[in-house]
């Protein structure tokens, strides 16, 4: 200990720590590439699917109801994957109806999150009486099954695509406050908030300079699953006639229209239904190969 | 002896997929004999915690074992089949965490915990296991030996539970106990319950133990042998003695100086012209305050009763006690964060409004509040450049490039290279972050600086360079700071005055030097005497006094009357001290005490412990022998 200051001074090499490594990016493995790869096809169809579709979505130019697989249409041409029940051709109404039914739940699920961001994180911040209001009334909204909460919005103002986007909108805006309050309550609780609060930060700074950048992955990832709940919503309400109308091709509505189909051994229900899972389930995989790759931390915090 | 476990050249590394693994551990050799206790030291990182896992072959998620071997009784654990380190894992090895807290679960009773181990793997069934448990819980030295095991977690304070944690491991005979920092989050008087339990218990049952710490002080109480580690490399090793009092290698050395020497007078720097002003820079008048609704000046709980203090401009006041004694409610009171119920926080001639929402820009700006934890109080999206260019942009009204360059010069005043301000705080180690913590703070240009333990989750090198930066900063920015900790010698070293709060009541305030020599407060006395001196044997003397037996034995009570330290003190007036609240008096100028005993019959036991405390025996009813929790 005699010689404290000398040995303190020589012995650099011993200084704090080296600096740690950067901070990892996400990486994906081959799942979520996949996933990747079928979502961005499915994208881009979004954008080019009705001017590389062979025939146009209302176009009954068949022979035949319900043709098989690679199937010719004298002077039209192929039909790849068949026709369906009124000779339409099944390719170019899968193609079509990626624009409706992705770009409607795409609208839908951003509306959705909107609003529900807004007061979900509004009302963690808040705290007090705005919270407790905003958050029964919303308590009162989940606790309506939403496809007859869906069902009564149709059918009471009529089925055009505005209202389908506003009720698949509501409905979903209420879980995704739950989750968005949820966190933003876990964040407030962080003593970065407590210092940015004590020193005279307004609302608006505290929202999106404090707890929005902490709350945006694991949002982010809980708005691919909203997707695909809405995406199925939306078939959901096609499927029993009130979602999309005819002639407008949409995946829901053309499984069941090509129901009967399978009586006569048509894959013509098939298809559609084959677009919304690998639709589905490939937002899925990259959701689950994010959380994976981020230790499973964004699952468990999407739980709670 | 024989080598009840053997490790050569053991590697871990942590495997990378583009480029060579990273080295974790680079070929250790020690051994452990029966019925010793090997202590690992060295900081952070330095691999201690990652070798002291590898004998329960478990690595951390990340890691792999990459060569040598480790024996245990002539069995190499990293060859081992599943089921065989099943079996090693609780049985032949046991574990324990840091954190006592976080190891049990607040569900189950203690007894439950306890033994769950040693009758799931087949040792022993649940009565015997349930009397082992006993038997350990009074060599352990518990309170309600006999019963205790029936509380739930919550209910024993947090000394206890660590020392319950330790019966949890040993239930079921290991060969090797491997105890990981058992008692560093542990107050000094806490700690050293915890130590002596700890020391007896494996004296008597015999058993093997690696301990792996960086307090070198509490080694040289525990171990029989040292092996010192820095970056995954053995630097030397050898008996206690050897390294303790004739330690080689430099770094062992300079652990050493980074040690806490005990708290002594004159430590601290002399107050210099450059920050020594006579006037306060805020003042706390008969405050109270607490928790929940307040009633009539009455908040439901209460955590701080009748406090008087001040901070004097280019001061350091160390505000030092226990954990649970208000340390950090004062700070938070000070911050405007919890209102006070009763008195007055006055600030450059005016009184502050109690909630900060309430006080202007310019009372917010004057005084900052430093977190402990710098990973909880920056926020992680942050770049280091909005970190703390923001409150130069609050406070100073600087955007654009003059904001980059404060930031820069701020960055450069906390010893930082400039280029941190485009990294986010996971890219910066632990020391790092507490500076970038510090820089907000002063980012504002505060008054004062009101740190809450800020050194307490660092190691003891990077802590200590931390001092010395608050230090510089003390000097370069005439900053006043009141600084909150429960390490005494911390506070020696860099406080002006020290405020000794105990049980939400200030028991002594005064200059350091005053503080830190006699007549001592009994309170002040107990700290000071608790604190590991780097010694060995130190901890069988200290324990010998009856003063520390007392002392340390029993809890923290809160009291609505009387002295609070009633039931802990050594001098107590029985009839008096726990229905009387202690006057306060000054001993000389500025150094305040609360006693019944005037200064002349402190300084006489001082003096003579064993014949005054003779005389006061019959101070300490038998009745409050039992311990309170917590």
């Amino acid at each position: 200990m005699t010689d404290k200051t000398a040995s303190t001074e020589d012995m650099s090499v011993y200084d704090e720590l080296p600096d740690a490594p950067p901070k990892k990016k996400i990486k994906l493995t081959w799942v979520g590439k996949l996933g990747v790869s079928v979502v961005l096809f499915w994208v881009l169809m979004v954008f080019i699917g009705p001017y590389i579709a062979p025939f146009h979505e209302a176009d009954i130019i068949a022979y035949d109801s319900f043709m098989p697989v690679w199937s010719e249409t004298e002077g039209e041409g192929f039909h790849l994957l068949g026709t369906d029940y009124i000779e339409r051709d099944i390719l170019s109404r899968v193609l079509w109806g990626a624009r409706t039914t992705i770009g409607i739940s795409f609208l839908a699920t951003m509306f959705a999150y909107l609003v529900g961001v807004t007061l979900g994180i509004g009302a963690a911040v808040a705290g007090g009486w705005v919270d407790m209001i905003f958050s029964r009334v919303n308590d009162a909204i989940l606790s309506l099954p939403s496809i007859m909460l869906g069902l009564l919005i149709v059918v009471a103002l009529g089925t055009s695509i505005p209202i389908l986007i506003l009720t698949a909108s509501v409905i979903y805006a209420a879980s995704v406050y739950r989750i968005a309050r949820a966190l933003g309550q876990d964040i407030m609780v962080m003593d970065f908030v407590e210092a940015a609060r004590v020193r005279g930060e307004g609302m608006w700074y505290i929202i999106t300079r404090e707890v929005l950048p902490n709350a945006i992955m694991p949002l982010a990832t809980d708005f691919g699953l909203r997707l695909v709940f809405v995406v199925l919503f939306i078939s959901s309400l096609s499927f029993l006639g009130l979602g999309i109308q005819p002639p407008m091709a949409d995946w829901g509505s053309m499984v069941r229209q090509n129901l009967d189909g399978l009586g006569y051994g048509s894959y013509a229900a098939v298809w559609p239904a084959l677009a919304i899972a690998s639709f589905t389930i490939s937002i899925n995989l990259i959701v689950d190969d994010i959380s994976a790759s981020e230790g499973g931390t964004l699952a468990r915090k999407m739980i709670s | 002896m024989s080598e009840l476990l053997e490790v050569r050249g053991l590697r871990i590394e942590a495997p990378k997929k583009d480029g060579p693994a990273i080295q974790i551990v680079k070929g250790v050799d020690f051994d452990v004999k029966a019925g010793e206790v090997v202590a690992l030291i060295g900081e952070s990182g330095s691999g201690k915690t990652t070798i002291s896992l590898g004998s329960l072959a478990y690595t951390k998620p990340g890691l792999e074992f990459s060569g040598g071997s480790i024996k245990l009784k002539g069995d190499d654990v990293l060859t081992m089949e599943p089921s065989e380190v099943r079996n090693l894992r609780g049985n032949r090895v046991a574990y324990l965490a840091q954190s006592a807290a976080a190891t049990f679960n607040p569900a189950l009773t203690i007894n439950e915990q306890v033994t769950e181990s040693a009758v799931l793997h087949g040792i022993m069934t649940q009565d015997e296991a349930d009397a082992r448990a006993v038997e350990l819980y009074h060599a352990l030295e518990l309170p309600d030996p006999d019963r205790i095991g029936f509380r739930y977690p919550h209910q024993v304070s947090g000394g206890q539970l660590q020392r319950l944690m330790a019966a949890m491991a040993l239930v079921g005979r290991p060969d090797l106990l491997v105890l990981d920092e058992p008692t560093t989050a542990l107050d000094v008087t806490t700690q050293i319950e915890v130590l002596k339990a700890f020391k007896k218990v494996i004296r008597e049952e015999g058993s093997a133990a690696i301990y792996v710490t960086h307090d070198l002080a509490v080694v040289a109480q525990v171990a029989d042998h040292i092996v010192v580690l820095y970056s995954g490399e053995v630097q030397e090793q050898g008996s206690v003695d050897q390294i303790i009092n004739h330690a080689k290698h430099p770094y062992t050395k300079r652990l050493m100086a980074a040690a806490h020497a005990g708290p002594k007078p004159g430590m601290g720097d002399k107050l210099t012209d450059k920050h020594d002003q006579d006037t306060d820079n805020i003042q706390v008048k008969n405050m109270t305050a607490g928790y929940g609704e307040i009633v009539d000046g009455k908040p439901a709980i209460t955590v701080l009763r009748d406090i008087n203090m001040s901070v004097k401009n280019g001061h350091v006041v160390g505000v030092i006690g226990e954990s649970g004694c208000g340390k950090s409610t004062l700070a938070r009171v000070i911050a405007g964060l919890l209102p006070p119920a009763q008195g007055d926080i006055i600030m450059d001639g005016h009184t502050l409004k109690g909630l900060y929402k309430n006080r202007s820009k310019k009372d917010l700006q004057k005084i900052q509040f430093v977190y402990q934890m710098a990973d909880t109080a920056l926020n992680p999206k942050q770049l280091i450049s909005e970190i703390i260019g923001r409150p130069v942009e609050m406070f100073q009204n600087l955007s654009g490039q003059k904001n980059r360059e404060k930031v820069a010069e701020i960055l450069r005043l906390v010893e930082l290279p400039v280029e941190f301000a485009e990294r986010y705080p996971s890219e910066l180690s632990g020391g790092q972050k507490q500076r970038i913590n510090l820089a907000r703070s002063l980012a504002a240009m505060p008054e004062i600086m009101l740190c809450d333990e800020v050194t307490s989750a660092l190691d003891s090198i990077v802590a200590s360079n931390v001092v010395k930066l608050l230090k510089r900063l003390r000097d370069l920015t005439g900053v006043s700071f009141m600084f909150i900790t429960h390490d005494l010698s911390t506070v020696a070293a860099f406080a002006d005055e020290i405020v000794v709060l105990y049980a939400g009541r200030i028991v002594e305030q005064g200059p350091v030097d005053e503080v830190l020599s006699p007549p001592f407060h009994p309170y002040t006395r107990l700290l000071i005497s608790s604190v590991p001196e780097m010694r060995i044997g130190w901890l069988e003397e200290t324990m010998k006094k009856r003063e520390m037996a007392v002392g340390i034995a029993r809890g923290v009570e809160i009291t609505d009357v009387g002295c609070p330290f009633y039931n802990r003190c050594p001098i107590a007036i029985s009839g008096t001290c726990e229905r009387v609240t202690a006057p306060t008096y000054e001993l000389k100028p500025g150094h305040f005490i609360s006693c019944h005993h005037d200064a002349k019959t402190i300084l006489d036991i001082e003096r003579n412990p064993q014949q005054v405390l003779h005389g006061f025996e019959k101070a300490i009813p038998d009745e409050k022998i039992a311990i309170i929790a917590e």
